[in-house]
């Protein structure tokens, strides 16, 4: 096999890869801070892509524009989930909580069958078939474009948990849930703002993957589970963890896609999980807990 | 030890539990064969419920990949089944070994290791994955393309191969669930259910004291798989087919621990109450969406997930519990 295109094909993993640490990184997010296990990450993701898919074939509008208000009614989303479902089960048994979040989870994917049924959708912009010569490879451009952009949102919102007060203010709940409550922070406020934040990242992750991949209604619990291999290979509630994650996981689809079946490639991922949950629970770049 | 079996159980509830078992009894000959099988539907869930209910409610493990034991014990009696004439009375044994040494490997990696809660949850889940694309690509039982078992018409049933009728494999599965209830009540009076219920609430005064709490937790995995493979060789042989896709799948792990959720977490009684109403509330909305001429894919599910939500926020312990302290069934301590 040519070294061209195996490097060629690693760059597209890395790539869509970086795509994935953005959606996980919703969830490395609403973990970290919230302690509770969003089930219904990659059913949320989903509801992005529909989206995206509905204003581009209604109004023709592309879905790297159309990601900023789907990310905005994601944010409100994940708010009123929080404020409204989940807030009243942070002290609940995680079954309980697993429980409340699958049958949200359940209800998500069936009213997109619903509403769009069982057919894969895609959208085709008019650079869709477009690639970008880096060196000796070949790369798509819709997947360097919405790499470049997943890394500045990324960027984005680690710039608002280092720098702002309400970050900080997050940052502080998550470390010390009773100093937090003690200091004055209204706790149930900021765990809302933080799901909201987690939504808005799978949001916009969301609207770009439907340029990278088609879309069905039953993808979401394939997702959800993606999103959780991603974040604890890459060490829950750290941020660059997650977009490691993404990357790994990325080029570990793309390599099994090539030298063994497609059909096969989540299976590397997951062993990738039970490795690290076995030899390295906090993570690759995890703290230690 | 049957005076084990009972002792602090109200006269009340023996006398409705003997009637229910009564009626359970006579229902075949009563009811339509549609009825018929929704009643396995319910008994299936009752059962493999009362298995993951060994884990979850008695041992405090959360299994997210219980459909990993289901698929285990359904293939591997199927596959000897199908390539060498052994019949599942036979390759049940097989089966529940394999599926125990499955749980006791995935349970020692994760009791050895100190992976608990979630971790422990995602690992379970992981693991089902795993195997599920593993068997899409196992050729020796036809990998996605899936297993079938031979299907003839019998005209008497023939027991030994398990191929028959519908009524037959209710009054197997109606065995099993009473069988499981039975030991389960034995497992929670005796010695064992104090050191689970010890390690549920408190794992580190469990050890204080002397119990030994990985050797506990996974006997209640090995248990809990044991239980489970039974019910995936039940599937195999009443549905005579088996696809990776389907039977490992991360929604069976769901739908089968559903109704011991609904039902109440660690109590007796939960997982069977709780395969019973979510059962029937799915086939109930199925009738009234077909009679209304509603025939769109998913809005039973939907409906199934707001009553899941509904009961999850105002009935957080389930169905039963407080179900029992209103019919006085409660027991005397």
């Amino acid at each position: 096999m040519p070294a061209e295109l195996i490097a060629n094909v690693a760059l597209q993993g890395i790539l869509t890869g970086l795509v994935y640490g953005l959606m996980a990184l919703g969830l490395s997010v609403i973990f970290g801070v919230v302690r509770v296990v969003n089930f219904a990450h990659g059913e949320m993701m989903t509801i992005a892509s529909y989206a995206a898919i509905v204003a581009f074939g209604a109004w023709n509008i592309d879905p790297l524009v159309a990601m900023v208000p789907i990310a905005v009614i994601l944010f409100a989303l994940g708010y009123v989930m929080q404020a409204v479902l989940i807030n009243p089960f942070v002290n609940r048994p995680e079954h309980s909580q697993f429980i409340l979040l699958a049958a949200v989870a359940i209800i998500m994917v069936n009213a997109l069958l619903m509403v769009f049924g069982p057919d894969a959708r895609s959208v085709l912009v008019d650079y869709s078939l477009d690639s970008v010569e880096i060196g000796p490879l070949l790369v798509d451009k819709v997947r360097v474009i919405t790499a470049v952009l997943a890394l500045a949102i990324a960027a984005g919102l680690f710039a608002f948990f280092r720098l702002t007060r309400t970050g900080r203010a997050i940052r502080a709940c998550a470390d010390n849930y009773l100093g937090a409550l003690v200091v004055g922070l209204n706790v149930r406020r900021l765990y809302a703002l933080t799901f909201g934040i987690g939504s808005a990242c799978v949001g916009a992750a969301g609207a770009m993957m439907v340029l990278l991949i088609d879309t069905t209604p039953s993808i979401g619990p394939a997702f959800t589970l993606q999103a959780f291999v991603i974040v604890i290979v890459g060490g829950l509630g750290s941020m660059p963890g997650a977009l490691l994650g993404g990357i790994l996981i990325g080029l570990s689809e793309a390599m099994s896609g090539l030298f063994f079946a497609p059909s096969a490639k989540s299976m590397f991922a997951v062993a990738l999980l039970i490795l690290v949950l076995l030899f390295r629970p906090q993570g690759l770049l995890g703290r230690k807990a | 030890m049957i005076a084990r079996l009972v002792d602090g159980v109200p006269k009340r509830a023996l006398i409705l539990l003997g009637l229910l078992m009564a009626a359970m009894l006579v229902a075949p000959l009563l009811v339509d064969p549609y009825i018929l099988s929704v009643l396995v539907i319910i008994l299936y869930f009752a059962y493999t419920g009362q298995a993951w209910n060994v884990m979850m409610g008695f041992a405090g493990q959360l299994s997210l990949g219980h459909a990993l034991y289901v698929g285990l014990g359904g293939y591997t009696a199927a596959a000897l089944y199908v390539h060498f004439g052994i019949g599942p009375w036979a390759g049940v044994w097989v089966a529940i070994a394999i599926s125990m040494a499955f749980g006791l490997g995935i349970g020692f990696l994760a009791f050895r290791f100190g992976i608990g809660g979630v971790y422990f949850a995602l690992l379970t889940i992981a693991f089902a994955e795993f195997t599920r694309i593993g068997f899409d690509h196992f050729d020796w039982v036809n990998g996605s393309g899936g297993l079938f078992l031979p299907v003839e018409q019998y005209s008497v049933n023939d027991l030994p191969n398990l191929r028959g009728s519908p009524t037959m494999f209710y009054y197997i599965l109606l065995a099993l669930t009473a069988g499981a209830f039975l030991l389960c009540r034995w497992l929670l009076t005796g010695r064992i259910g104090y050191y689970w219920l010890a390690i549920r609430e408190e794992p580190e005064a469990a050890q204080t004291l002397g119990i030994n709490v990985f050797r506990y937790k996974m006997i209640a995995v090995a248990i809990s798989a044991g239980m489970t493979a039974l019910s995936g060789v039940f599937f195999a042989f009443y549905y005579n087919n088996l696809f990776p896709e389907q039977i490992f799948n991360i929604s069976r792990s769901i739908e089968l621990i559903l109704g011991p959720i609904i039902g109440g977490v660690g109590s007796l009684f939960g997982p069977i109450l709780g395969a019973f109403v979510l059962t029937v509330l799915a086939e109930t909305v199925t009738e009234v969406m077909h009679a209304l001429g509603y025939e769109i894919p998913g809005i039973k599910q939907v409906f199934y997930g707001i009553c899941l939500l509904v009961v999850i926020i105002y009935l957080p312990h389930g169905i039963w519990p407080p179900l029992r302290k209103r019919l006085g069934l409660e027991q005397k301590p």
